[in-house]
């Protein structure tokens, strides 16, 4: 097998005991990056003379026999994680050119714990949509078929994992933006409970909302990249002190007893057919390995596109008031200061980005926030306790991520509504702050479908052991994309 | 919900946005649709829900006031698009 292909537990493993060097694994992925990028685009930026030096750097380490999680494995990272001394730019023109002068927390845990990084990724602009359509630098392709969307907004992170450009990679989920993706490109991809990662240094969207977190190839190294990150900060004042074990060992238990709820309202009329069988399937599985199903029912859960849709854009027209050409980012010129800020913002934003600002800004004004804002909080609350009461029932929660799998580019962008509602089964976890993990569990039409686990605050340790057993159970990740045709397509597209 | 011409001028105004006459029929066919799926909400009887403002009630999260390392000004000025003695440099607000 080649080298890019093992996962990242596999890779750190073999680096460690000195079977190949960090330098030999890095110029190897840089050679597999050059094959295939023409064709997918998962990166904005890719760091190939940091990421070697770096590799050189951790060789050196390795030799006095330091002991590192991630030693010397090239990582991915979303490209609106901030990165000292590289350019960061959440795939907007506003931010086409800013080099941050810090990293944020998450990628300094990375790096200290031996991660590279092997480049940034790309992502609907300012992680707003759910096809990568909306970058500025253009589209992601998806590695199992180059004329669907990766999913978003963590689009880049997904394709790069898929196609073996990057062991692992960070995204971030304010929706579905890491499991919405990972559903669509047959990979793992773990939302986190909300301040279970620290957020300092994630570039804003949505603060109550957004949450850090890790795509994988393999359940396993999504438990070893949670041991990374995880933790308290006190650069994030929403950080949660709580206490942080193993998330690797308790894996291996077997599922004996574990009650998984099922809840109606994630099976819905127009849902794929494929779709609806693999669930069905692997619900069957499930049960096979011990757990108990149990019909739930979360009443409110066909709000959460209303809720999220109020809520979020607010956060985000005040999280994006500071792109005003002033301290940094973008400016363009105007003949006083209101009308320099509103040439800045208009030139710098795309349109998806002005729609929520507009939305938000409207939402929040005098005279309609009680209307919308203050109502969906209201029903936030709502939300909360429908799944506080389900979790005194079961473990955890069983539900698609996804109700199709990867549409084709352009088939939403008409009608944002449509777009909004490729969300609809993974919103109200980020609603609730409740943790919640996407994994293959088969195809439709070729295209991977998403198996969602929705676990209770801060016990990201039962999905990932559900998770974990489900896929040695099945191998649902065994499967690739055709990394021949890639390469094809890259070659015609150079 | 039908928002009106106006009103989404009106909108842009507040949120800084010099929208083209394109952007401004566009986005108010468009925002009007979303506001009106929103309505849905109005079904709901929420008078005596209190609005939820973080998930996990956290009380203010205080730290000593101690001196701390920051950024040095020179990285602090380096993405400013305008920088002079050690200033950000905007056009005249007076």
């Amino acid at each position: 097998m080649n080298l890019e292909q093992l996962s990242l537990t596999e890779i750190s493993k073999k680096i460690s005991n000195h079977e190949v060097s960090s330098v030999e694994v890095t110029e190897n992925l840089i050679r597999h990056i050059e094959k295939t990028e023409p064709a997918l685009h998962s990166f904005i930026t890719v760091t190939a003379d940091l990421a070697l030096d770096a590799a050189r750097k951790f060789d050196e380490m390795n030799i006095k026999g330091e002991s590192f999680l991630l030693g010397g494995v090239p990582i991915a990272i979303k490209d609106l994680l901030c990165t000292k001394n590289i350019k960061t730019t959440c795939a907007s023109r506003m931010l086409e050119n800013f080099v941050p002068p810090y990293t944020a927390t998450a990628v300094e845990k990375i790096e200290q714990a031996g991660g590279i990084i092997i480049g940034k990724t790309n992502m609907d602009e300012f992680a707003m949509g759910s096809s990568t359509e909306t970058s500025y630098f253009g589209k992601t392709r998806n590695p199992w078929d180059l004329d669907c969307v990766p999913g978003g907004s963590s689009g880049g992170s997904a394709s790069s994992v898929a196609a073996h450009q990057a062991y692992a990679a960070l995204g971030s989920d304010t929706g579905g933006s890491i499991r919405q993706p990972a559903a669509f490109c047959g990979i793992v991809g773990l939302k986190p409970t909300y301040g279970m990662v620290s957020r300092f240094g994630l570039i804003a969207f949505a603060s109550s909302l957004d949450q850090v977190g890790p795509m994988t190839k393999t359940v396993e190294d999504a438990a070893l990249l949670m041991n990374v990150l995880s933790g308290y900060d006190s650069k994030d004042s929403t950080s949660a002190q709580v206490p942080i074990s193993d998330f690797v060992m308790p894996l291996k238990k077997n599922l004996k007893g574990m009650k998984i709820g099922v809840p109606k309202e994630f099976f819905i009329d127009g849902m794929d057919l494929e779709v609806k069988a693999s669930i069905e399937k692997a619900i069957t599985q499930l049960e096979q390995l011990g757990c108990t199903m149990i019909p739930v029912s979360l009443p409110h859960t066909k709000y959460s596109l209303s809720v999220y849709y109020i809520i979020a854009p607010a956060e985000a027209s005040s999280n994006l008031g500071r792109y005003d050409g002033v301290r940094y980012g973008l400016r363009t010129p105007g003949d006083n200061l209101n009308q320099m800020y509103e040439k800045t913002r208009s030139s710098g934003f795309g349109a998806e980005v002005k729609r929520r600002i507009m939305l938000g800004t409207y939402t929040l004004s005098s005279g309609y926030y009680d209307a919308y804002y203050l109502k969906a909080m209201k029903v936030r609350r709502l939300i909360k306790s429908e799944f506080d009461q389900v979790f005194q029932k079961v473990d955890c929660l069983v539900t698609p991520t996804t109700p199709t799998p990867a549409f084709r580019f352009g088939e939403k962008t008409q009608n944002p509504l449509s777009m909004y509602l490729a969300d609809i089964f993974t919103i109200s976890i980020n609603i609730a702050g409740v943790p919640a993990i996407s994994i293959p569990c088969g195809f439709s039409k070729n295209k991977p479908i998403g198996l969602q686990l929705i676990g209770k605050p801060f016990e990201e340790s039962t999905i990932l052991q559900v998770a974990y057993q489900y896929e040695q159970s099945t191998l649902s990740n065994q499967l690739k994309p055709n990394l021949k045709k890639i390469e094809e397509f890259s070659k015609n597209e150079l | 919900m039908d928002l009106s011409y106006a009103e989404v001028r009106y909108i842009a105004k507040l949120a800084r946005l010099e929208l083209s006459e394109k952007e401004v029929e566009s986005y108010t066919a468009q925002l009007s649709t979303v506001l009106e799926y929103m309505q849905q909400l109005d079904e709901l009887n929420l008078k005596d829900v209190e609005p939820l403002t973080h998930v996990f009630q956290m009380q203010n999260v205080f730290r000593e006031d101690k001196v701390a390392m920051s950024l040095p000004q020179k990285q602090i000025l380096q993405n400013g698009p305008e920088v002079q003695s050690g200033h950000f440099k905007v056009p005249q607000i007076l």
